[in-house]
């Protein structure tokens, strides 16, 4: 009997035994996301091994690297929360001038990439190392107990965006890091999401087979902060994918005007010109995604606040070139 | 051939980088360091330094990739000053636990507010606690060789640890001195390759750096921090030993003057110590019984050379660029912690002066003098004096 290969390499790098809680949507994209890198180094370089990881502060820092301890199975350091990619530039350097043949990846939450962490992120993308940076979203500090960050949805509850008399959760829009990298006119810049693990490996793949720096922004499900059902992580992301509240694409050196849209599914109607994703009529009203997490419970009882999210995610999609028609649910 | 010359000490720094042969550098200009980058810069460019120099867009961020890169196993190098320095405040604890040898050279500059551009300490000496070894220049010579020292300290096995060089802004970075440039094969001898053992990044053989250590383990890890700097003690004499035969140029932790029959002994760092050396022979003409120490080394503290200093006075005049608010100069507590228990030990006297580049004048030291000298008299005297202040403006 034929034995079928496995659809991704069995080597783990992120090894089973790190601390993170169960259910975690971030410990299933850097497990993913070093495998993927892996086959991309054994391509291109013949060494499925030549890599190091450089990783902010976080819950993937202090779930993985317990002394003494640790989860990684390859060469990985960690500095301090806001510094990823300053330290992954270091590394890069050091490789270059030690004639060692690989790529880094950096690896930073949303806190530590799109807080914190932005100046470094733009100095590195900028300076054209050869890095991937890998930002998992889980869209709030959740090492430090779930506070707000600039990545957090409006209407999201965190302990410092509570919803209250006078407050509807976060009131600000989600910031879209992934297209203020691209403004880097970096060789590569995608947004995935465990919803969609074999989107999220390929995209892993070209990232780091390109020569200079990419990033990837990964939307990863957090029980704990979302308040959400354990087993249901991978059902909840591809839901942002289905209802448009996540859009997948790619973005290469920079050219806005050709922004690669991947069809979300879950039933949507796509419309192309020449090609191009130009509109898409999604089935899959955003309630399906916001009701299976108690970060959002509070909104459904505030009809209006899920509306504005509605017209905020339109702009979005409107910024990616694509008209979308986001339907409310059937009363 | 070493080569005799002319040069600021930030070319001496400069030099001192390329000498050493690090493999990355990152830096960020600020006055008064930035001609280190700039000068670092042409000798890239020249080809004369093989070395990555990465144009990082902060301190932060400079520190940063020099922790990236020593954790990746090269020699590291980087300069700054004032709020540059204060910017990687953070990341410099970081560099010292994970014991990555970096050197990093200082223009000591003054810190905001108000902002200001001119020599004092502040900046290093806000660094204390950090874990680094600190090393203070004269002159431009002694940057350029400390700056090499440093490594070969900070490399040590016994050490482990980043190290900062200090040299006094526009006093020192802007002033052109002759400098001796000694011979590259003389320093490839003196310094080696720099091959880790504990700091590497290689597929090969994977480690993990940087971890998080529960209380079960922090405190030993801190523990290492201190027992290293003690072994500097050690490490920075043989270092300075051996500097002495290969190049010729003597160097102590304490450097006395004039301390023999001495009463008073005026205590400093940097290039005032050029001064206070001055003004002691024109003590000394005048028949007064006064000497001087410079610190060349303030961390790790050299408390036993204080401690055989303190021996010879009846009165330690400290002359501080830095302050430590409501206690007085940095110094002082660190002296005062050295002699607290000594059965016999003498009066120490602190003086705050030459702040944000202020002159420190002759004049100035008569003041603190006369202070020092109602100490020695068995008179009241006021523990911390601030010396030169324009009263007439506050
Ligand atoms: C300078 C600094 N400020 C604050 C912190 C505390 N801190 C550590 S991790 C973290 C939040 C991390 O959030 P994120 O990057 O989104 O990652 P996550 O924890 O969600 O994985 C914060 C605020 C820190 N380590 N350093
Ligand atoms: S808090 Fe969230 S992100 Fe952190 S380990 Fe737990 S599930 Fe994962």
């Amino acid at each position: 009997m034929a034995v079928r290969k496995p659809p991704i390499t069995t080597r783990e790098y992120w090894a089973p035994g790190h601390a993170a809680c169960a259910g975690c949507g971030c410990a299933i994209a850097l497990k993913l996301a070093t495998k993927a890198f892996s086959e991309a180094m054994e391509e291109k370089y013949g060494d499925p091994n030549a890599f190091a990881i450089a990783q902010a502060t976080g819950c993937m820092e202090v779930v993985s690297a317990v002394f003494p301890y640790t989860a990684w199975k390859v060469p990985w350091v960690h500095v301090a929360f806001e510094n990823a990619a300053a330290a992954a530039s270091g590394v890069e350097a050091a490789w270059k001038k030690l004639g060692r043949k690989g790529k880094i990846l950096a690896i930073g939450g949303d806190g530590g990439t799109a807080d914190i962490g932005m100046q470094a992120l733009s100095g590195m993308l900028e300076r054209w190392h050869n890095v991937v940076y890998l930002m998992y979203d889980n869209e709030a500090y959740m090492n430090t107990g779930i506070q707000r960050s600039s990545s957090t949805p409006y209407g999201a509850w965190t302990t410092t965006s509570p919803p209250g008399k006078y407050s509807i959760g976060e009131d600000k829009p989600k910031k879209w890091v992934a297209l203020i990298a691209a403004a880097h006119q970096v060789p590569y810049v995608a947004t995935a999401s465990i919803g969609n693990p074999f989107d999220f490996v390929r995209k892993m793949k070209k990232a780091a087979k390109v020569d200079g720096p990419a990033f990837v922004q990964v939307h990863c499900t957090c029980p704990t902060g979302w308040k959400s059902p354990l087993e249901k992580g991978v059902e909840i992301a591809r839901l942002a994918i289905e209802t448009g509240v996540w859009p997948l694409f790619e973005i290469e050196n920079g050219d806005f005007h050709n922004i690669k849209i991947q069809p979300p599914g879950g039933g949507a109607k796509v419309k192309r010109e020449g090609g191009k994703v130009v509109a898409i009529e999604f089935k899959k009203p955003i309630e399906e995604y916001l009701k299976l997490q108690g970060r959002f419970k509070h909104l459904f009882k505030k009809p209006e606040a899920i509306d504005e999210l509605r017209e905020q995610i339109k702009a979005m999609w409107k910024v990616l070139g694509v008209d979308v028609t986001l339907p409310k649910p059937e009363e | 051939m070493p080569i005799r010359t002319v040069m600021k000490a930030n070319e001496a720094a400069a030099w001192a980088a390329k000498l050493a042969k690090p493999k990355v550098i990152a830096a960020f200009p600020i006055t008064p360091s930035t001609l280190v980058p700039e000068k670092i810069s042409e000798f890239v460019a020249n080809g004369e330094l093989d070395a990555e120099f990465i144009k990082v867009e902060s301190e932060h961020s400079a520190i940063s990739a020099c922790v990236g890169a020593s954790a990746a196993g090269v020699r590291t190098f980087t300069a700054t000053a004032s709020q540059g320095l204060a910017l990687m405040h953070e990341i410099l604890f970081i560099a010292a636990g994970m014991r990555l040898p970096i050197v990093i050279a200082v223009g000591n500059r003054a810190l905001s507010a108000p902002i200001n551009i001119w020599n004092d300490w502040q900046d290093t000496i806000s660094e204390r606690d950090t874990g680094w070894l600190q090393f203070y220049a004269e002159n431009n010579q002694e940057a350029l060789d400390l700056i090499l020292m440093a490594f070969k300290v900070a490399e040590d096995e016994r050490v482990l640890l980043p190290a900062m060089v200090g040299f006094d802004a526009f006093i020192l970075t802007h002033t052109v001195e002759p400098v001796e440039i000694p011979d590259q094969e003389l320093v490839d001898e003196f310094l080696g390759e720099y091959e880790p053992k504990h700091a590497y990044l290689d597929p090969a053989r994977p480690i993990t750096q940087g971890t998080l250590a529960f209380p079960a383990h922090y405190m030993e890890a801190r523990y290492t921090v201190w027992q290293a700097n003690e072994n500097a003690k050690k490490v920075i004499d043989e270092v300075f030993a051996e500097f002495e035969k290969r190049f010729g140029r003597k160097y102590q932790k304490v450097e006395e003057y004039r301390t023999d029959d001495a009463e008073i002994i005026f205590v400093t760092m940097g290039s005032l110590a050029g001064t206070v050396k001055e003004y002691v022979d024109h003590l000394r003409e005048k028949g007064l019984k006064v000497g001087a120490a410079k610190l060349t080394v303030y961390r790790p503290f050299p408390t036993e050379e204080v401690r055989e200093l303190a021996k010879k006075a009846k009165v330690l005049a400290l002359l501080e660029k830095n302050v430590t608010f409501s206690v007085g100069g940095a110094l002082f507590q660190d002296f005062s912690r050295a002699l607290i228990n000594q059965e016999e030990k003498p009066k120490i006297v602190d003086f705050i002066l030459g702040l944000g580049g202020r002159d420190v004048t002759f004049k100035d030291l008569d003041e603190a003098l006369a202070i020092a000298q109602k100490a020695l008299a068995g008179e009241e005297f006021d523990e911390v004096n601030w010396i030169g202040l324009r009263k007439e403006i506050l």
